[in-house]
């Protein structure tokens, strides 16, 4: 077991179950911030110490630990949201179904066949359980804000699961998936805004109540 | 099989016995000098006991037999578990494969014997703090369960003493994150099941906000006196769990072993009055939640075990 991957892919698990449990909307996104400063420095140290991988790095740590938790912090304070987590399954109960999804992606990680052997055993395990922690939050939330923060969640886990399997993936590619989500986020965020000055609120449920 | 260890032990449950009420002087003066008071002397409790001894007891007239049975069998069930409690990595007096059920188990007795005294009294605040009492240790006891699973596992030994005897820094080498989230798990059922800040203040003195102390707000005398004991004795063997675990060098020679736990014990004491000074309780709401986080925490260490 190397311990410093070993630590960090168990930091990146509590984290995941640290957002199943918030309720405050500003923590979620700082601790979201911090999974994608986690797995930053993952990839750093899967990769290794040439250009491609630094580059990779060093965009999504800057993307993911500065630039989306300014945009989210912004859209909260323009759309002047209600700072709680609106959850509609309880907090206790998410733990709860949290540690299910791990037991689960526990299970998978160990029964899916990979074409390549991965830099660590616990890292594809991880990968899964950051992706249904994130949809989980997807689905089990109220508001658009939580939903973007789902989003990323999953995209981190993508991205760790990519670290897992492809040593030497293009790194253009990487930076292209980021480009995306950058664009996706910033969106979103406008969205946000303008489903909250349409509506007054941007509880997505009732969305579904729209006529014409 | 039984197995039952003379030597030396009978000093060393001494040791427990009697230094125990000195951790809550600890946390006391840790506490003073964060807000910069002199503190109560370190002694305090062995004269609060002391005192509490050569009082007679005022006992109501509502109350049943069960009211006096509380601190009497609560002291006896934690004296017990001292017995089985291993020290800096030596064997306990007594010791047997599953013998932290038996630990866990007579921790519950306490604990029920004390709320069965409290519902007797017949107030209304007594039950308050009662029902809060067992509401907190029910989700406080699968955590304490689940991470002495995650230790039997990771040492293949089923009684305490092989457990605690067997934790080493190769066992932290190998298994350090696993090791890491059970202290933290453990440290959470510490502090909730010694009733201390995040869960319940000590030193409140509104009966509507108790927890702990409400439920023994009608023992005086002696009865207090082994309550207070008897609080004394859980303390030190939940935070000896803590304790052996963090320590994890034994056997080299006796004093030096047992010297290094003893201050572990004190640092740990220093370490829940640091908390007590920097945190707030929490919202009685979020008792709970914090609680089913620690249970989270043992689960996730025992699955990365079991994976890993």
């Amino acid at each position: 077991m190397a311990f410093p991957m070993d630590s960090l892919l168990v930091c990146v698990v509590l984290i995941d179950l640290a957002l199943l449990a918030m309720s405050r909307l500003v923590t979620l996104v700082r601790i979201a911030a911090l999974q994608g400063v986690l797995i930053s420095a993952l990839a750093l140290y899967v990769g290794g110490a040439n250009p491609a991988s630094i580059l990779t790095a060093t965009a999504s740590l800057v993307l993911k630990g500065i630039v989306f938790p300014f945009m989210l912090m912004r859209a909260m304070r323009e759309a002047s949201i209600n700072r709680e987590v609106e959850p509609y399954i309880g907090l206790n109960l998410s733990i709860v179904i949290g540690l299910a999804l791990l037991a689960l992606s526990l299970w998978l990680g160990s029964k899916l066949p990979l074409p390549v052997p991965v830099a660590a055993t616990l890292i594809v395990p991880v990968a899964l359980f950051t992706i249904l922690a994130g949809l989980f939050l997807i689905v089990g939330r109220l508001k658009a804000l939580t939903q973007i923060v789902g989003y990323l969640v999953l995209e981190n886990g993508i991205y760790t699961f990519g670290l897992a399997i492809s040593h030497q993936s293009p790194w253009i590619v990487e930076l292209g998936i980021l480009l995306d989500v950058f664009v996706a986020v910033f969106i979103m965020g406008v969205m946000t805004y303008q489903i909250n000055r349409e509506f007054d609120h941007i509880d997505t449920n009732q969305l579904t109540d729209l006529k014409d | 099989m039984i197995r039952v260890t003379t030597d030396m032990a009978v000093l060393r449950l001494a040791a427990a016995l009697v230094l125990a009420p000195l951790l809550f002087g600890v946390i006391a003066r840790t506490q003073a000098l964060f807000a910069g008071r002199k503190g109560p002397p370190l002694l305090q409790m062995y004269f609060d006991i002391a005192k509490l001894m050569r009082k007679g007891a005022a006992i109501s007239r509502t109350t049943t037999w069960v009211f006096r049975l509380g601190p009497i069998v609560g002291l006896a069930c934690v004296a017990t578990g001292c017995l089985l409690l291993p020290f800096a990595g030596f064997p306990a007096l007594v010791s047997f494969p599953g013998d932290f059920v038996v630990l866990t188990a007579l921790l519950a007795l306490m604990r029920f014997v004390t709320v069965s005294a409290a519902l007797d009294t017949g107030s209304s605040f007594e039950g308050m703090g009662a029902s809060r009492d067992v509401q907190f240790s029910a989700l406080a006891e699968p955590a304490l369960l689940v991470s002495f699973a995650v230790l039997a596992r990771q040492t293949s030994a089923l009684s305490m003493s092989d457990m605690f005897g067997q934790v080493s820094a190769i066992f932290w080498h190998q298994a350090a994150p696993s090791f890491i989230l059970v202290l933290a798990a453990l440290f959470i059922v510490f502090l909730a099941e010694n009733a201390r800040i995040p869960f319940d203040d000590p030193n409140t003195h509104l009966e509507l906000t108790m927890v702990h102390e409400v439920m023994v707000l009608d023992h005086g005398g002696p009865d207090l006196g082994f309550i207070l004991y008897g609080s004394a004795l859980k303390m030190w063997i939940l935070g000896a769990l803590i304790v052996n675990i963090v320590i994890p060098i034994h056997a080299v020679s006796a004093w030096p072993d047992i010297f290094l736990f003893i201050m572990g014990m004190l640092l740990l004491a220093v370490a829940v009055g640091v908390v007590e000074s920097v945190m707030a309780r929490l919202r009685l709401l979020q008792v709970p939640q914090l609680l089913v986080g620690a249970v989270g925490l043992a689960i996730l260490a025992l699955m990365l075990m079991l994976g890993a």
